[in-house]
């Protein structure tokens, strides 16, 4: 087919739609649109990043080449070490709680009963619903004179006194981790079920019947096979949350006293709040090695699984 | 579940299931009860004797009219749907054409493309939005809707095209060979035979870029300034926010009416929206 195209192509003037027979042609016709935005919105930008992170340029003010005196610069500042310790802390304790509550949920939701599509259905809504507008709700049930959340613990006897959730560092930072975890379960959740409900249950059946324990069962069968799964949900998740802005950007702006910023909200702050736009750009950047790192580690592990 | 009995059964499944499904949904029942809650029920504190967090005696409309005369509210909701939808078209078709040569044409570096686009999958906004802002600007595109409409593709574009890929390869090489034996180009084999196949993945594809471009922040947050181009997210947190006052009625009536078009599109096609989940962990 392919052959005869191309010497169709020699002999007679080419109609345009007789070239796309030709499958590298059409193929980068294909592509075209997507290389142009990606290109432009993406690499571009990326390019553009690198050299103004190497320059001192504020908001207004065209700068000039430094070198890599701001990556000197938000080495020497506290501020953004806290924010790399509090970036690894919270994707850390986040992925830890979200992979385990969303295995506990996604084995509670792997068997039938009624109500099972409903139940679903409600339960990814923390994941779908913008989360800003979720967070502002999260904040409200924070608020140390309005709280419910006090109200409730003090109903139940567990405190005496009000709790500034969000005016603590230490507090601020459980109450933002718990929000993340609150929002990533339902979606650790919904995708290992669908890797649950790929499992034969025969596997489960003859382990029982060679004497496995439930405990051995989920350690041995289950956990090995649903493994590749996991690996992807987790390595998105830490991505996400790693360059996490908005959860933090509401709830404390990185307060109290700069003691919860992430790497994206302090980048945020520096560059537009205070329009140092290199610095800015440069602390962004300080997330490229990692980010980096956890993609080679994710391509490694999808080309082992499809050589498999 | 035969062996076992009933209590065993409420303890290891239904209890837990039924928190993990309280504490999932309450927040949003907290939004709803603040929007019809008046102000001065809102702000009791906590520990007053007649602090009733549960419940109201008297609903109200008010935050919810101080949000549609007070603020742009409805002009945010509109441009926050433009933006979405047209982000979302122009990302489907980029994303199934792109998604459709990387999975059934075979071209000099095709590997090394298909990695290219599942690598700016990963690429977060937050790491681009301060060169971005700058391109965005000199581009003439600041604080106009065509700002996010254009920058959007770039998270959705890889997501649609991976997930097609994902479709595009189940679906059997034969379907196509035999249109091409008929004498259809392989333009319109693609057209009229592979694309109605694809649907439903078209579809999940289409929700799920819906909901992310609803859900984006950080673009909209930084590359908006008027009151009146602002989307549904930072319109709330800018214009309902002054200084440390939190205007908390308007702001949960807000957060609860913002987050309904995408809790409608997403109660029409859950099934699809799920399968888009497990297609993109999959690939």
């Amino acid at each position: 087919m392919a052959v005869t195209a191309v010497s169709d192509a020699t002999t007679r003037p080419v109609p345009r739609l007789r070239r796309l027979e030709d499958e590298r042609w059409l193929a980068l016709t294909l592509l075209a649109p997507t290389a142009v935005l990606l290109g432009l919105f993406i690499a571009y930008p990326f390019v553009e990043g690198v050299l103004l992170s190497l320059t001192n340029t504020r908001v207004g003010v065209e700068g000039g080449f430094v070198g890599l005196k701001n990556f000197h610069k938000i080495w020497d500042d506290s501020i953004f070490r806290t924010s790399v310790w509090n970036t690894f802390w919270y994707t850390g304790v986040t992925t830890v709680f979200k992979l385990a509550l969303g295995l506990w949920l996604a084995i509670l939701l792997n068997r039938h009963f009624r109500g099972k599509a409903l139940v679903r259905a409600f339960i990814l809504l923390p994941f779908i619903i913008p989360t800003v507008l979720s967070t502002f709700a999260w904040k409200w049930m924070f608020d140390p004179t309005f709280s419910v959340l006090n109200w409730t613990l003090f109903q139940l006897g567990i405190i005496s006194q009000r709790i500034n959730w969000l005016g603590d560092p230490d507090l601020a930072m459980a109450s933002i981790i718990i929000v993340n975890i609150w929002r990533g379960v339902p979606f650790f959740a919904i995708s290992l079920l669908a890797g649950l409900q790929t499992i034969s249950p025969e596997l489960q059946e003859a382990a029982a019947i060679d004497g496995a324990r439930p405990w051995q069962r989920f350690w041995h069968v289950t956990w090995p096979l649903l493994l590749p799964v996991t690996m992807v949900v987790v390595l998105f998740s830490v991505i996400q949350t790693f360059a996490d802005f908005q959860l933090v950007y509401v709830m404390t702006g990185g307060g109290p006293a700069n003691a919860t910023h992430l790497f994206a909200t302090y980048a945020y702050q520096i560059g537009i709040g205070t329009g140092l736009l290199s610095e800015g750009a440069a602390i962004s950047l300080a997330m490229f090695p990692f980010l980096f790192l956890i993609v080679v580690v994710q391509l490694l592990y999808i080309r082992r699984v499809e050589t498999r | 579940m035969i062996e076992g009995a009933l209590w065993r059964k409420w303890v290891f499944y239904n209890i837990p299931l039924i928190l993990f499904v309280f504490v999932l949904l309450f927040p949003f029942y907290w939004m709803i009860i603040t929007t019809f809650r008046p102000d001065g029920e809102l702000y009791r504190p906590w520990n007053a004797a007649n602090y009733q967090p549960f419940w109201t005696n008297n609903p109200t409309l008010d935050h919810i009219l101080y949000l549609f005369e007070e603020t742009s509210f409805a002009r945010w909701m509109l441009n926050t749907m433009f933006i979405a939808i047209v982000s979302t078209i122009i990302s489907l078709f980029c994303g199934v054409l792109a998604g459709y040569a990387l999975a059934r044409l075979n071209f000099p570096f095709a590997g090394g493309l298909g990695t290219a686009i599942f690598v700016t999958y990963l690429v977060p906004q937050t790491l681009l939005f301060i060169p971005l802002a700058e391109i965005i600007r000199n581009f003439r595109l600041g604080d106009t809707p065509w700002a996010l409409i254009l920058t959007y593709p770039t998270f959705l574009i890889p997501f649609c095209t991976w997930l097609m890929m994902g479709y595009f390869k189940a679906i059997p090489k034969e379907l196509e060979e035999c249109a091409r034996i008929d004498g259809a180009s392989r333009w319109k084999a693609m057209v009229y035979i592979i694309l109605p196949v694809a649907v439903p993945g078209i579809l999940s594809a289409g929700i799920f870029a819906f909901t992310l471009s609803w859900n984006e922040f950080i673009y909209a947050l930084v590359f908006l300034s008027s009151p009146d181009q602002k989307t549904v997210p930072v319109g709330v947190t800018s214009e309902l926010i002054r200084g440390d006052v939190f205007f908390w009625g308007p702001l949960m009536a807000g957060a609860l009416l913002g987050s309904i078009p995408v809790a409608i599109v997403y109660s029409f096609f859950v099934e699809h929206y799920v399968s888009g989940i497990t297609g993109s962990v999959k690939g």
